[in-house]
């Protein structure tokens, strides 16, 4: 009982990792119909600038305390982070907007290498270790179930940024003006909305919420190096797929599950195959899971949008 | 042929004999010239060959049927494995060649099939995360696979494995002409990849005009037609994705070959990436673009190794971008421009209609 508990909790924790990756998959799939690949190497640009920064601010004044460091961290890698989804958007996918179908994905997913090998040019092919600013050490074990500081910081901030995203897309204008958007551009721009503008902010919006990610991801882990956006942005793609993609609701869902299936998956495997499989496999959770969803049920759990759009 | 013969630049339209000659006596002399920098060029001009097959068996699938295939290599892989279970010391079997290489091929085509069975459905973006995540699951398992039984011997590979043998006739070793004059073996490898390749394209060319090629160009630029006028899109699309995958096998059993050591590592998702970036740059859809996209990518990587990093340490001191990184930003930005400023890449595919001028002369008449 005690580990189904303590299992629930780490897939709560990545799951909500997850539903925010995800929520910038979905959110640029629903308007502009693309899977921007490099979602995830945004994710790793926010945690590594994260990184460097606290390097800096341990050099400048040692003295300081772990949340002011990891709040000016934070300062610092969601604009760097934003520049760049800006960026991508502004030199190469708004180029392609009106091109052949595969062509904007093979940009994204060159963009997402090209992103990689800038980072290993910056930062070097090692495992940097990311300084865990919030304990890591358990609390009091509740019902024999451990759970660490920064594993509720997690859930707690990514419950906080997702209310407030559902607030920005419903309640704001220019939320109204993301969501006439996605249903269909040339009305909405007829209608006096300027949606370069809006798409843009879309990327910037997905970039923030990847770079604080990123940062809870490595400081879950207490990793960070220039390919660690690759999995999880895969895993988050899974998660807006498996929520429905280009609904929010369903990319945090998505995530929330993913994370559980993968966190039971992980942990029961090696039981339910009598020792061949382990969980090594722990990945491949995410892939099957892809595949069951596009093949039975490509709208997803939340989504009514057709599969057959690209 | 003929789309590589009209590729060279002035003699193609002109005089398209000589151009044809001079495209095979290039592809036979190009060994010995780059014997002249070294012996490691000619490996390379080896590898180059095998990735030629690559992008010709890619183009396949994402050219001609419209399938964006991410996890190509993941066909290589199963080849090279393929090889290197049943020619190496590794399960203490060794069948000779002329079988394991169909053997391999078929097995890779197996594995396309199954790939294929279940994204039928999948268009586009979707089909191309899916086979992406085919390609990582192949990998898993080959890394993860030597527990509780040894199958893949993980991370580590699988060594030794036996040489190609052609009847007897050992391609590993050098061949003794005369006395004084031997054959390196890195020639004798050279040699036998260029008729596989040529074979390749000889095929690949008259399934292209075939029935089949156009069924799947049918099918590319328009599913729902192609469907109407009675393609069984579902049949194309499983022998699309089953031929691309045998062209994979093969390449990789002889990559396994020739390399004599197969490890997970070589199978990475950024060989995938790698072989997609040639096919995108040469110009999908054509057999001259996928070999000229193989060539410049496998070559112009080393090139650059051998000139840059000199140049780095002259200029700063220390080398500050690696060849690795090199390659993976060439590659990266070739892929981002070339979609940007020239979306049909370097050698565009000619019309669609294969007999347009035909059409016109009828239509004249």
């Amino acid at each position: 009982m005690e580990t189904l508990i303590q299992q629930l909790i780490n897939g709560l924790v990545i799951g909500s990792v997850y539903a925010l990756i995800a929520l910038g998959y979905t959110m640029v799939y629903g308007i502009l119909g693309l899977i921007n690949f490099a979602h995830g190497d945004v994710l790793m640009v926010g945690a590594l600038t994260a990184l460097q920064t606290m390097m800096f601010l341990m050099g400048v004044a040692p003295g300081m305390s772990p949340i002011a460091m990891l709040t000016i961290a934070l300062m610092v890698a969601i604009p760097v982070s934003m520049t760049i989804g800006f960026l991508m958007e502004r030199l190469a996918y708004r180029r392609l907007r009106n091109a052949p179908r595969l062509a904007p994905l093979i940009t994204a997913i060159g963009m997402s290498f090209l992103l990689q090998t800038l980072a290993m040019i910056i930062w070097g092919r090692n495992y940097h270790t990311f300084p865990q600013l919030i304990s890591t050490t358990p609390l009091e074990p509740i019902a024999g179930v451990f759970i660490t500081p920064v594993q509720v910081v997690i859930i707690l901030a990514s419950a906080a940024i997702m209310i407030g995203l559902s607030l920005l897309v419903t309640r704001t204008k220019i939320g109204r003006a993301m969501r006439a958007t996605a249903e269909n551009h040339r009305v909405a721009s007829l209608m006096g909305v300027d949606t370069n503008a809006v798409i843009a902010f879309t990327f910037v919006v997905g970039a923030a919420l990847a770079a604080v990610a990123g940062v809870m991801y490595a400081s879950n882990y207490g990793i960070a190096h220039y390919g660690m956006g690759f999995m999880p942005g895969l895993k988050a793609f899974t998660a807006a797929v498996l929520g429905g993609i280009g609904n929010l609701g369903g990319a945090m869902l998505g995530g929330i599950v993913l994370g559980l299936v993968e966190s039971f998956g992980a942990g029961y495997i090696e039981h339910m195959t009598f020792g061949f499989l382990n969980s090594s496999y722990q990945d491949i959770f995410a892939f099957i899971i892809l595949g069951l969803v596009l093949i039975f049920k490509p709208t997803g759990l939340l989504g009514e949008r057709v599969s057959d759009r690209a | 042929m003929n789309e590589l013969v009209s590729a060279v630049p002035y003699l193609g339209k002109r005089n398209p004999m000589a151009a044809r000659w001079l495209i095979i006596i290039i592809a036979l002399v190009a060994p010995i010239i780059a014997w002249q920098f070294g012996k490691s060029w000619v490996r390379i001009l080896d590898f180059a060959l095998l990735y030629m097959m690559l992008a010709l068996g890619l183009n396949l699938v994402v050219g001609f049927a419209g399938l964006l295939d991410l996890g190509y290599i993941a066909f290589y892989a199963v080849g090279a494995y393929t090889f290197a279970f049943l020619a190496s010391p590794h399960f203490d079997i060794h069948m000779p060649f002329w079988l394991v290489l169909p053997l391999g091929a078929a097995f890779a085509a197996l594995a396309g099939i199954m790939l294929g069975f279940p994204v039928l459905r999948l268009r586009g973006d979707y089909l191309a995360i899916v086979t992406l995540g085919f390609g990582e699951i192949i990998r898993i398992f080959m890394l993860n696979l030597n527990y509780p039984i040894n199958i893949t011997n993980g991370p580590q590979g699988i060594n030794m494995i036996d040489p190609i043998n052609l009847f007897g006739w050992d391609l590993s070793r050098n061949l003794q002409v005369t006395e004084t004059f031997s054959i390196n073996s890195l020639f004798l490898y050279y040699y036998f990849f260029l008729l596989c390749v040529a074979g390749s394209i000889l095929f690949i060319q008259r399934l292209q005009i075939s029935r089949v090629g156009r069924a799947w160009a049918a099918m590319r630029d328009d599913e729902l037609a192609a469907k109407a006028i009675g393609i069984n899109t579902r049949n194309m699309k499983l022998l699309a994705f089953s031929l691309g995958a045998t062209f994979g096998g093969v390449a990789g059993a002889l990559f396994g070959a020739f390399q004599g050591f197969v490890s997970p590592e070589s199978f990475s998702l950024m060989e995938s990436i790698a072989v997609l970036t040639m096919v995108v740059f040469g110009g999908m859809g054509n057999i001259a673009g996928a070999i000229v996209g193989a060539f410049v990518l496998a070559l112009l990587p080393e090139i650059l190794r051998d000139v840059a990093v000199p140049l780095q340490q002259t200029l700063f001191g220390t080398v500050i971008l690696d060849p690795e990184v090199l390659r993976m930003l060439l590659l990266s930005l070739a892929m981002i421009l070339m979609m940007l400023l020239r979306p049909s890449g370097m050698i565009p595919a000619r019309a669609r209609y294969a007999h347009r001028e035909n059409m016109k002369q009828e239509g004249a008449q």
